[in-house]
């Protein structure tokens, strides 16, 4: 959590001094799922993630150096400055691709849990999506399909109660997004996605009951976005009293509480760790800056594999 | 040689490869149970399984999207469309997601994927069941488009499809399904951007593909008779697109009708046109010639299907007027 915040704020504010190319959309306030979740997943794990996914990346164990230069529009990025803030992935982690195509996702994950039922693996598939998300017809293709065939599918449902700056009290037919399992017959459950320990707990049963062969849940937690939708949102769809009263209910905020009210950590080793985080995405600004940009002539490569049939076809 | 089906010679193709590959599996609606409903999958479970003949829900997005998937971790799937009609449901999945997913990852993964769609007109299936949408996928960098016209490049394009790590999208004619071909007993492929020039000819070229390489042959059968050869170019393949052989032929025959069932406006004609036109200018006599469907949903009633719809008499009458 204190990591992905660290690389947000900095995200943040590099993109308002006109650093980053693009749009950014910030995960700040969110982090709780994506840790809470991948916490209990293994790194042959698959997850699926969205326009808001650096903290999903993170959280899987990507780079955040190469992420770093991804958004940059870097040469050393994942994407090597193809794919940009919205499309990162890391395969070599499970980390199948951020999506810029709100709801482009759910499938992708149904897929991956579907080969790992035939490969055998025992692999896991976790698809992250957002409350507006779930409005989606390929939401509703997507459980039915899982449901039907008894994936290993986990659909987390961040829902930070806006899609983009429509409400999810306007637009949403549920109050809660998980109450939308009973329709495919499978478990729905609800927890507070600001407290990384219930998260953490409701998504390990689900990820265990994946695993052993119990077919797919739908987790929903409930989080707020303290953003705006992108960097440089003008935000006339909420009230400042709103996002301070969220702000109150940081989620790194509880759970330091937490691990100081129990003893587990000091300040200072709490301090350390902060400390580290950013130092950590100071070096990871410092490698993406110091990274070339691409050749312009490296937009014609990568359009096909170009092995199997021994010839490409781009231009 | 053997004679077999255009739906034969695909079903052979499956079976080879699935055979010879553990990871290729097929998903789609009424495929394992029912066998297609062209009869283009009959018999595979048995020798697969229902686990690899996947029947799934009538959710062409989902089929599509958890094809994708699977692509990405591992397997080759094949996705079967019923028709290509209901492409249109899974358009996020086939333009913004396989398409690009290879490139806007920086090569970082594969997406060995191929989506089998059943286009054309055929039996008065009117408006929704009828249509040739090649064109809006030619239209989308990274995807390959595979349109084969007989038994042997069918059966031959399918394994290369199977066999691509990109995603390629096969149409088949559903007109073609029934019709009977040499095909050899032993295993081949068809490179996929290969065109063969179905016929050769010295006074004018026809360029085209699928169902309407049939309906050229026979025109060119008929103006043979006045004098008039005809070149028959079957691309075969959209993306890569064979302009080389194309070219060739124009360079010899300074004439060209370019021939698809697909409706004649933003046709694939126009960018084999429009091609033609760049690189070969100098070399044209004529006009470059368009022959398609014209510009209205295919009608359902015998009459009107026929008037909308270009078959031989067409292709003879372009080729007249240019010959």
């Amino acid at each position: 959590m204190v990591r992905i915040r660290a690389f947000e704020e900095k995200v943040e504010e590099l993109f308002l001094a006109g650093k980053i190319p693009g749009f950014v959309h910030l995960y700040i306030g969110e982090e709780a799922v994506a840790s809470g979740v991948c916490a209990s997943l293994e790194r042959s794990d698959y997850i699926v993630s969205t326009h808001r996914g650096h903290g999903h990346c993170i959280a899987k164990g990507a780079s955040p150096r190469r992420m770093m230069a991804e958004i940059l529009g870097k040469s050393t990025g994942y994407c090597k400055g193809k794919g940009g803030s919205m499309h990162i992935a890391d395969f070599s982690v499970g980390m199948l691709g951020a999506n810029g195509v709100v709801g482009g996702g759910f499938n992708i994950a149904v897929g991956a849990a579907l080969s790992a039922k035939m490969r055998r693996t025992n692999q896991v598939a976790v698809c992250f999506f957002g409350d507006g998300a779930s409005n989606r017809g390929t939401f509703h293709e997507a459980l039915n399909m899982a449901s039907v065939f008894h994936l290993p599918c986990v659909f987390v449902c961040e829902h930070n109660q806006y899609a983009s700056t429509t409400p999810a009290t306007y637009s949403l037919s549920v109050r809660d997004v998980a109450d939308r399992a009973v329709g495919y017959g499978i478990p729905g459950v609800t927890v507070d996605g600001n407290d990384v320990l219930a998260v953490y707990e409701a998504a390990r049963e689900a990820i265990d009951r994946a695993r052993r062969g119990g077919g797919p849940t739908l987790l929903e937690a409930k989080t707020y976005r303290i953003k705006g939708h992108f960097v440089g949102d003008p935000e006339k769809y909420r009230d400042r009293s709103e996002v301070e009263e969220w702000k109150a209910r940081c989620p790194i905020l509880r759970f330091e509480d937490r691990l100081r009210a129990q003893g587990v950590l000091t300040e200072g080793e709490m301090e350390a760790i902060r400390a580290a985080a950013r130092e950590e995405i100071l070096e990871a600004v410092s490698f993406a800056e110091e990274s070339p940009y691409p050749d312009p002539d490296d937009a014609f490569s990568d359009l096909y594999v170009l092995d199997t049939q021994g010839e490409g076809c781009g231009r | 040689m053997r004679e077999i089906t255009f739906s034969q010679a695909t079903l052979e193709a499956m079976s080879e490869e699935m055979r010879r590959d553990p990871t290729v599996f097929v998903l789609g609606e009424d495929i394992a149970r029912q066998g297609g409903i062209f009869g283009q999958f009959k018999g595979l479970p048995a020798e697969f399984g229902y686990e690899r003949v996947l029947d799934t829900p009538i959710s062409e997005t989902a089929i599509v999207g958890a094809a994708v998937g699977a692509a990405l971790t591992g397997m080759r799937p094949v996705a079967d469309m019923h028709f290509a009609d209901f492409v249109t449901c899974a358009m996020d999945e086939i333009a913004n997601q396989a398409a690009k997913i290879h490139y806007m990852f920086g090569g970082q993964a594969r997406l060995p994927l191929v989506v089998r769609a059943p286009d054309g007109v055929v039996k008065s299936a009117a408006a929704q069941h009828s249509q040739s949408l090649e064109s809006w996928f030619v239209h989308v960098p990274g995807l390959k488009i595979v349109i084969p016209s007989t038994p042997y490049d069918a059966k031959g394009l399918l394994k290369a499809a199977i066999r691509d790590d990109n995603p390629v999208l096969y149409f088949e004619h559903k007109a073609l399904f029934a019709m009977k071909g040499p095909v050899p007993e032993e295993e081949y492929i068809v490179p996929i951007g290969k065109a063969d020039v179905k016929r050769p000819g010295k006074d004018v070229t026809c360029v085209t593909y699928s169902i309407m390489v049939h309906q050229a042959l026979d025109a060119a059968k008929e103006l043979a008779r006045d004098g008039i050869e005809t070149e028959v170019v079957d691309l075969r393949t959209l993306v890569p697109m064979d302009i080389d052989t194309v070219i060739e032929s124009v360079k010899k025959t300074k004439k060209v009708v370019v021939a698809h069932e697909a409706c004649r406006r933003g046709g694939a004609g126009a960018e084999i046109a429009a091609t033609i036109a760049e690189a070969a200018f100098d070399y044209l006599d004529a006009p470059v010639v368009r022959v398609g469907t014209l510009d209205v949903p295919i009608p359902f009633s015998p009459p009107l299907e026929a008037r909308v719809v270009p078959r031989k008499k067409e292709i003879v009458e372009a080729v007249r007027r240019i010959a």
